[in-house]
C-alpha cells in the first residue's frame, strides 16, 4: 500500500510550525514596534493650533523666557497655557492688524478663550508634576526637545513609562545646574563629565533616587 | 461545551474587560484648564461667588498690596530735607519703603522674574531696548533718566500692577512679593548706572574690569 502522505509532508509540517511561530512572533515584535511608532505616539508629529503659535519665533528668535507664558511651572504640578491677555501684552502694538492674529484679537475682545490642542496629553491615571522636576535640575529640553526651534509644537519624547522610568532610574545621566533649567541651549562645560556632575546634583537636592520606581509616585 | 472552549471563554471575557480599560485613560475629571460640558459657561475652572475672599487672602496690608505709602510714614524729604526729593515725587502718595527687609535673597529673586517678566522690552539693563521694541513695540522710557531714576519703589510696583500707558498690568502673572522685589532690583540697576566708580572697593573695581 502505498503511503497517503508522502515523504515530504514531515518536513512541510516542521516548516508549518515554524511558519505560523514566526508570524505570531512577527505579531508581537509589529506590536511592539507600533506601541513605540511614531504614527502610535504622535511623537515628532505637528499640531494644527487655531493660531499658528510659533515657539521657534516667540523663544528662539525673540528670546522670550518660558516663564512670561508657562507661568506656573515652577509651583505647580501643571506648566499653564498663557491666557488671551499675555498675547495682547505684546500683539496690542506688535502686528496689530495681522488677519493671522485676528482669533487672538476676537477672543481678547469677547472673552472667550483660544481652543489650543493638546500636544502632549498623559493617561489620566497617571500622576506627573511640573515644579519638582523644574527645583531638582531636569531642563524643559531634556523633556520637550529643542522647542526653541520648533514653528508647531511636536512631541520629542513618547512619555510612556518605560521613558519616565529610565531617568527615574538614573537620574544623574540627566540632572542640570537649576539655574540653566530654561536655558535651550545649555552644553556641559568642557571638561566636566555628566555622571560625576549628576551625582553632585543628586546628593546637592535630595534626590531620593531609591524611591523613584515606587508605583505610586506616578500612579496615586 | 468542549475543552477548548472552556479555556477560551476567560480569556475571551479578560480581553473584554481589557479593552474597558481604555477608559482609564480619559477619566470624567477636570483637568487645569480644560473645558466642561456641566457648567454652563464651558469653563472647568470656576471662579469664586463675587464678595468672597479665600483663607490667607485677605489684602490687610496696604502698603504691601497697593504700593502706597503707610499712613503717617516718613518720606526722604522728612529725613533729610526738601531737596532730596525731585518735585514731581515730593506730592506721591506711593511708597518710600520696602513692606520686608531687602536681601540678598530678594535681590536675586528680583533679577529672575526681571529678566523674565520686564527685559523683553525695557532689555536687561533697563534701558528700554528690548527685544519686542525692536521688532515695533513702543519704546519705553530708561530706567536711568532722573524722572525715574528718583521715583519710590512704590511707584514701580504700582506700575507692574497697574499698568502704564500701552504698558498692561502684569499683576496676574507676578505675584505681590515678586513685584516688591522687582522694584528693588530695578533700584539696585539704576545705582549700578548711576554710581561713581571711584566708590567700589578696590576689589570691586577690579570686578567691574572683568578680573578676578
Ligand atoms: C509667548 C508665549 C510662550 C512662550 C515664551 C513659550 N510658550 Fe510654550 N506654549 C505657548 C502656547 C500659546 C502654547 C499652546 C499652543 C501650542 O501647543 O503650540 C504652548 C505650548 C507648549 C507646549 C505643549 C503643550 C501641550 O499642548 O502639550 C510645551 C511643551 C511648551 N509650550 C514648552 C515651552 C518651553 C519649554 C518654552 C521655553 C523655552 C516655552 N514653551 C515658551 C506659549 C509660549
Ligand atoms: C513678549 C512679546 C510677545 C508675546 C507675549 C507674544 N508674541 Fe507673538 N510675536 C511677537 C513678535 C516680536 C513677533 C514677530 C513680529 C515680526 O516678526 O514682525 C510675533 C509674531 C507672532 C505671529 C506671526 C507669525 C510669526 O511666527 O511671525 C503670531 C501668529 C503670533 N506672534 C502669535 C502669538 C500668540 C498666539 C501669542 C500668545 C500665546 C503671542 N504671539 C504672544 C511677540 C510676542
Ligand atoms: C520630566 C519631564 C518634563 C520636564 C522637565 C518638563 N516637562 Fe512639560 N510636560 C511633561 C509631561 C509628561 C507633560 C504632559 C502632562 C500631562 O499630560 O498631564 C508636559 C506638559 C507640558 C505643557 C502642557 C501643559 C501641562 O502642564 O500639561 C507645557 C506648557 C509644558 N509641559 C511646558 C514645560 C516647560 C516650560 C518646562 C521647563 C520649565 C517643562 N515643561 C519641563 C514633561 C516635562
Ligand atoms: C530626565 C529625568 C526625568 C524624567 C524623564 C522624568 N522624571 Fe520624574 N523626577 C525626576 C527627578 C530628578 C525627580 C525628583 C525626585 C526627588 O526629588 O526625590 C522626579 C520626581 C517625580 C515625581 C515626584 C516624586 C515625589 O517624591 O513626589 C513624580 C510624580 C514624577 N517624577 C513623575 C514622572 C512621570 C510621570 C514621568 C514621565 C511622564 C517622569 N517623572 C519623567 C526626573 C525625571
Ligand atoms: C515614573 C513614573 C511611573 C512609575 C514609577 C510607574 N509608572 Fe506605570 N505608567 C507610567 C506612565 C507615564 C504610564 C502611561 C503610559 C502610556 O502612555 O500608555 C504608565 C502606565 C502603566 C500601566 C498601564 C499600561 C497600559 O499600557 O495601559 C500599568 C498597568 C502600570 N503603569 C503599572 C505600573 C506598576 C505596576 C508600577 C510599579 C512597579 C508602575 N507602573 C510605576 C508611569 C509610571
Ligand atoms: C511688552 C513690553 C513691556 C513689558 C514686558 C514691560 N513694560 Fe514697562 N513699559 C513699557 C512701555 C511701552 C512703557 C511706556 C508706556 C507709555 O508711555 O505708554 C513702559 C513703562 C514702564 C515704566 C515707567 C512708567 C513711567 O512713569 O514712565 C516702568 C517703571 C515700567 N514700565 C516697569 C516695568 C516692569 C517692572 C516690568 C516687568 C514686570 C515691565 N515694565 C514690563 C513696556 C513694557
Amino acid at each position: 500500500m502505498s503511503q497517503i502522505f508522502h515523504r515530504s509532508s514531515n518536513m512541510m509540517a516542521r516548516l508549518s510550525i515554524l511558519v505560523i511561530g514566526g508570524i505570531a512572533m512577527g505579531a508581537v515584535f509589529f506590536l511592539f514596534a507600533y506601541n513605540r511608532s511614531d504614527y502610535f505616539t504622535n511623537v515628532h508629529v505637528a499640531r494644527e493650533q487655531p493660531v499658528p503659535f510659533s515657539h521657534a519665533r516667540h523663544v528662539g528668535q525673540n528670546g522670550i523666557d518660558c516663564r512670561y507664558c508657562h507661568t506656573s511651572v515652577t509651583e505647580s504640578n501643571f506648566a499653564g497655557i498663557p491666557p488671551t491677555e499675555t498675547c495682547m501684552t505684546c500683539h496690542s502694538q506688535v502686528l496689530p492688524d495681522a488677519p493671522m492674529l485676528e482669533p487672538v484679537r476676537a477672543s481678547f475682545r469677547t472673552g472667550k478663550p483660544l481652543e489650543w490642542t493638546r500636544v502632549h496629553d498623559l493617561p489620566d491615571f497617571v500622576y506627573f508634576n511640573h515644579s519638582i522636576h523644574v527645583a531638582k535640575g531636569v531642563g524643559c529640553v531634556t523633556c520637550h526637545g529643542q522647542v526653541d526651534k520648533m514653528p508647531l509644537l511636536w512631541k520629542t519624547n513618547t512619555l510612556q513609562m518605560d521613558w519616565c522610568l529610565n531617568c527615574h532610574r538614573n537620574p544623574e545621566e540627566y540632572l542640570r545646574p537649576r539655574e540653566h533649567v530654561f536655558d535651550m541651549n545649555w552644553k556641559l562645560p568642557a571638561g566636566e563629565n555628566q555622571t560625576e556632575l549628576g551625582k553632585k546634583l543628586v546628593k546637592q537636592y535630595n534626590v531620593n533616587v531609591h524611591q523613584l520606581t515606587n508605583c505610586s509616585i506616578c500612579h496615586r | 461545551m468542549n475543552a477548548t472552549m472552556r479555556h477560551l471563554l476567560p480569556l475571551l471575557l479578560l480581553a473584554v474587560i481589557a479593552t474597558g480599560c481604555q477608559e482609564m485613560y480619559d477619566q470624567p475629571k477636570v483637568k487645569p484648564l480644560a473645558k466642561s460640558d456641566f457648567f454652563s459657561d464651558g469653563f472647568g475652572a470656576r471662579q469664586p461667588i463675587a464678595g468672597t475672599v479665600a483663607r490667607g487672602h485677605m489684602k490687610l496690608d496696604d502698603q504691601l498690596y497697593t504700593g502706597k505709602a503707610p499712613v503717617g510714614a516718613a518720606t526722604p524729604a522728612g529725613d533729610s530735607g526738601a531737596a532730596a526729593v525731585p518735585s514731581q515725587w515730593a506730592t506721591s502718595d506711593r511708597s518710600w519703603t520696602f513692606p520686608m527687609p531687602v536681601t540678598r535673597e530678594v535681590l536675586a529673586r528680583g533679577h529672575e522674574q526681571f529678566n523674565v517678566f520686564c527685559s523683553p522690552c525695557h532689555g536687561k539693563l533697563g534701558d528700554g531696548k528690548g527685544m519686542i521694541v525692536q521688532r515695533g513695540f513702543k519704546a519705553p522710557p530708561s530706567f536711568h533718566e532722573e524722572r525715574l531714576r528718583t521715583a519710590p519703589p512704590g511707584y514701580v510696583f504700582s506700575v507692574i500692577t497697574n499698568g502704564f500707558g500701552v504698558m498692561y498690568s502684569y499683576a496676574s502673572r507676578v505675584p505681590v512679593n515678586d513685584r516688591w522685589a522687582i522694584a528693588a532690583y530695578i533700584k539696585a540697576l539704576q545705582l549700578s548706572q548711576n554710581m561713581d566708580a571711584s566708590q567700589l572697593t578696590p576689589q570691586q573695581q577690579r570686578g567691574l574690569e572683568g578680573k578676578k
